[in-house]
């Protein structure tokens, strides 16, 4: 938006927002909603503790698991579904079954599995994103051009040489943006599992916090969590836009 | 190529015979005491249709999911398209939505609880704030992606601000808004599973904890296995109501 | 000569012309310059052609004429009335077609008279005129996309038809239409320019094309965007399409253009 000829930064307006959480805050409009600057000074003080860090260490161990699996389950059965009509006719009523599925119903079932711990937020972690990385990876071997393939052939290149070298490097915009997406899943899933887990890392914290209504520390936690999804997602975002960069060269 | 074996059709089949075998051989095993094969699930899943318990769960499930999915589609589509009209509209609420789309909102839960209880409210306002981000973020693309000459087009034959907003903009930005609103209603039924899940047991979500604490693992995995075809075929539903009213061009094309 | 018999020319001049641009500039946002004070006229019930290269201000003067960007400088006058806006006098026809995909051809067709409120029925009607005044006869109820490229600018086309504006200005309309469909298109379009004895002006690039289809060409030289001459290819128009493509006075035209225009074209 335009103000007086200048143009005014796209997320500006957080800063409005800001402000009027508190101003509502000061008012006391709702014992859930402490002022802003109330919150941000119990940030500062959270951040340095043990519970804070060990709940963060752990939570980032399940994200980055759960999110590594996905990516390498994902990305070759993508390649392969988008190889291989048979193999993509077989995986991808199950891939678009379960990217709208409501997986937040299967976790009880991976709690009575995997017990009541980390492994439980790891693969739940990985089922939120693992089927749109497939999703991604088989359009992204998809739309790679036939004469790419021919030359690749024409030349002489083993299956596993045009692998690497053409299907995996052609389709690469397109797995970078799956993977992207795949982590905002994954931090929704890393979240909803250590909720109904409720013993490990965040959820913990939510628990504690919540039932003992520390206002303050309930929002402080969870404005750092929402930091930390948007800079993944911006960071990826990026990446994203360079490898596009260069894919934009591509026919 | 048009041999009966490949077709798309057969493989799907064929794909889902061979998972449900495994299914069945894995709780023959069994790989988990937790684990119940397939056919007895499918019995547990006859036996909840016939005695009532699916029939009784689901309107509980349902209630909030439809009520927050609605309230979510109103609200959104109309700030979605004032955000893609206006510039001023965009800057105001585009950062709250793309932050609220990237973070796990789920976390909000707790702090809902404490808001609104743990009745129906809370559980609606889970659905509400799981499903609107997209919703807005899709009706705003939707809007912002309209063919330009289309609007060119709408104002060389004399078209109202309205008439070309009602006529041209809609029309083509449904197609993106839909998707909003499928993978808006896909959010509510994790939202609406999640709240019966950690808010209070009602519905299929009592069916799934209450039957878990018995053991019951097929009755329990019959639940879950209903709620996923029922989230399927709700999506699929959405996209014949897109295709059979709003575009018939689209019809036959797919 | 003098002064009285001077007015009186330009005020016959004026009569004359169905549309006349009088110095009209255009600068866009960050001052470029697209247009600068640019004067042209456009005689009733002819064709005339805007040609020249790209980034000359040709389909800017004509978006311009249609009100759909306002001119910086300078007025445009259709029937001697200033241009504000759209209107009824004016009808368009989009290089990219600009159909709308989720309507029929029908509905297409009627879209200008419906956003005009003219009722159903009435609309239909002719509608369904057009469409067989541009050979669509039968494809009334087909959509955009299960149409040729060539077929969906005649839909374009039918539409301006039916609103029955004064002036018909086409911009680069058979530029995504392929060759084969182009030639046919154009016969059957100078055949309509004859029937409906209404003020085309005409945008293209294509040289052929411009001397082929006008009564008058209007020349555009870029950086600064300027009128360089007008030209009345004196084509019999009597003999057949392919021996007017060969007669010698067309030749020489497109010949004549091609020379003025080729140094601003590397």
């Amino acid at each position: 938006m335009k103000v007086m000829g200048y143009e005014l930064p796209l997320m500006s307006s957080l800063i409005v927002w800001a402000i009027l959480w508190e101003i509502l805050g000061q008012m006391d409009v709702s014992i859930l909603l402490p002022p802003l600057s109330a919150v941000l000074v119990k940030m500062v003080e959270i951040i340095p503790t043990q519970a804070f860090l060990s709940a963060l260490a752990v939570t980032a161990r399940g994200f980055l698991t759960g999110t590594i699996l996905a990516a390498l389950i994902g990305v070759p059965l993508g390649i392969l579904m988008g190889k291989s009509i048979i193999v993509d006719r077989m995986l991808l009523p199950w891939v678009n079954m379960f990217l709208s599925a409501p997986l937040s119903a299967l976790v009880p079932v991976l709690m009575v599995l995997f017990g009541i711990g980390e492994q439980t937020v790891i693969i739940t972690t990985l089922l939120f994103a693992v089927w749109i990385i497939m999703l991604n990876a088989r359009a992204g071997v998809m739309q790679i051009s036939p004469s790419l393939v021919e030359m690749a052939r024409s030349f002489g290149a083993t299956p596993w040489q045009a692998f690497r070298e053409i299907y995996f490097w052609a389709a690469l915009p397109e797995i970078i943006a799956g993977v992207r997406i795949g982590l905002l899943r994954a931090v929704k899933g890393v979240i909803i599992g250590q909720l109904l887990v409720s013993i490990i890392g965040f959820g913990r914290l939510f628990e504690l916090y919540s039932t003992n209504f520390l206002m303050p520390h309930f929002w402080a936690i969870l404005l750092v969590l929402f930091f930390f999804a948007f800079l993944f997602a911006e960071i990826f975002a990026v990446l994203e836009r360079r490898v596009r960069y260069y894919a934009s060269n591509r026919t | 190529m048009h041999d009966v074996f490949t077709s798309k059709r057969f493989l799907k089949y064929f794909s889902f015979a061979i998972v449900f075998a495994l299914w069945e051989i894995g709780g023959r095993i069994p790989i988990s005491p937790a684990f119940p094969t397939f056919s007895a699930t499918m019995v547990a899943l006859w036996q909840m249709l016939m005695d009532g318990s699916m029939l009784q769960a689901y309107p509980e499930t349902l209630q909030p999911l439809l009520i927050g999915v609605a309230i979510a589609a109103t609200l959104g589509i109309a700030a979605g398209v004032w955000m893609g009209l206006s510039r001023f509209g965009e800057w105001l609420l585009s950062p709250v939505f793309i932050v609220a789309q990237a973070a796990p909102l789920a976390a909000l839960i707790p702090l809902l609880v404490l808001a609104y209880g743990i009745g129906l409210t809370a559980k609606v306002m889970v659905v509400l704030i799981m499903a609107m981000p997209v919703i807005v973020l899709n009706a705003m693309s939707g809007v912002r992606s309209t063919n330009n000459s289309l609007i060119e087009m709408g104002t060389a034959f004399l078209g109202s601000r309205k008439d070309v907003i009602t006529k041209i903009i809609l029309p083509s930005a449904s197609p993106v808004i839909f998707a909003g609103l499928r993978l808006g209603l896909s959010a509510g039924f994790i939202g609406a599973i999640l709240s019966e899940l950690l808010i209070t047991p009602t519905g299929v979500g009592d069916l799934i904890t209450f039957n878990q604490s018995r053991a019951d693992y097929a009755r329990m995995y019959a639940a879950i296995f209903s709620i996923i075809a029922v989230a399927v075929i709700a999506l699929d539903f959405l996209e014949w109501i897109e295709v059979r009213w709003l575009r018939p061009d689209r019809k036959g094309a797919r | 000569m003098s002064m009285q018999q001077t007015a009186a020319v330009l005020d016959r001049s004026q009569t004359d012309a169905a549309v006349a641009v009088r110095g009209v500039t255009k600068i866009y946002e960050g001052n470029v310059k697209a247009l600068e004070n640019m004067t042209l006229d456009f005689p009733r019930g002819q064709l005339t052609s805007l040609l020249g290269p790209s980034g000359c201000g040709k389909t800017t003067l004509l978006k311009i004429i249609a009100g759909l960007i306002p001119a910086t400088g300078g007025e445009v006058l259709v029937n001697g009335r200033a241009v504000k806006g759209p209107g009824r006098d004016r009808a368009f026809v989009f290089q990219d077609f600009a159909l709308m995909p989720w309507a029929t051809v029908l509905r297409n067709v009627g879209f200008g008279l419906e956003l005009r409120g003219v009722p159903q029925s009435e609309r239909e009607a002719v509608s369904e005129r057009y469409i067989k005044a541009v050979g669509l006869s039968g494809f009334e109820q087909s959509f955009p996309h299960q149409l040729s490229g060539g077929m969906r600018q005649r839909v374009g086309l039918a539409r301006a038809l039916a609103v029955d504006a004064d002036v018909l200005l086409m911009d680069e309309p058979f530029s995504a239409v392929d060759e084969q469909n182009r030639r046919k298109f154009q016969e059957d379009m100078l055949a309509l320019v004859e029937q409906e004895k209404k003020t085309f002006i005409f945008v293209t690039h294509s040289i052929e094309e411009a001397v082929y289809v006008s009564d008058k060409v209007a020349v555009l030289l870029p950086r600064p965007s300027r009128v360089s001459e007008v030209i009345e290819p004196k084509i019999d128009r009597s003999v057949s399409p392919d021996a007017m493509r060969r007669d010698p006075d067309y030749l020489d035209t497109v010949e004549r253009i091609w020379t003025a225009l080729r140094t601003y074209v590397e």
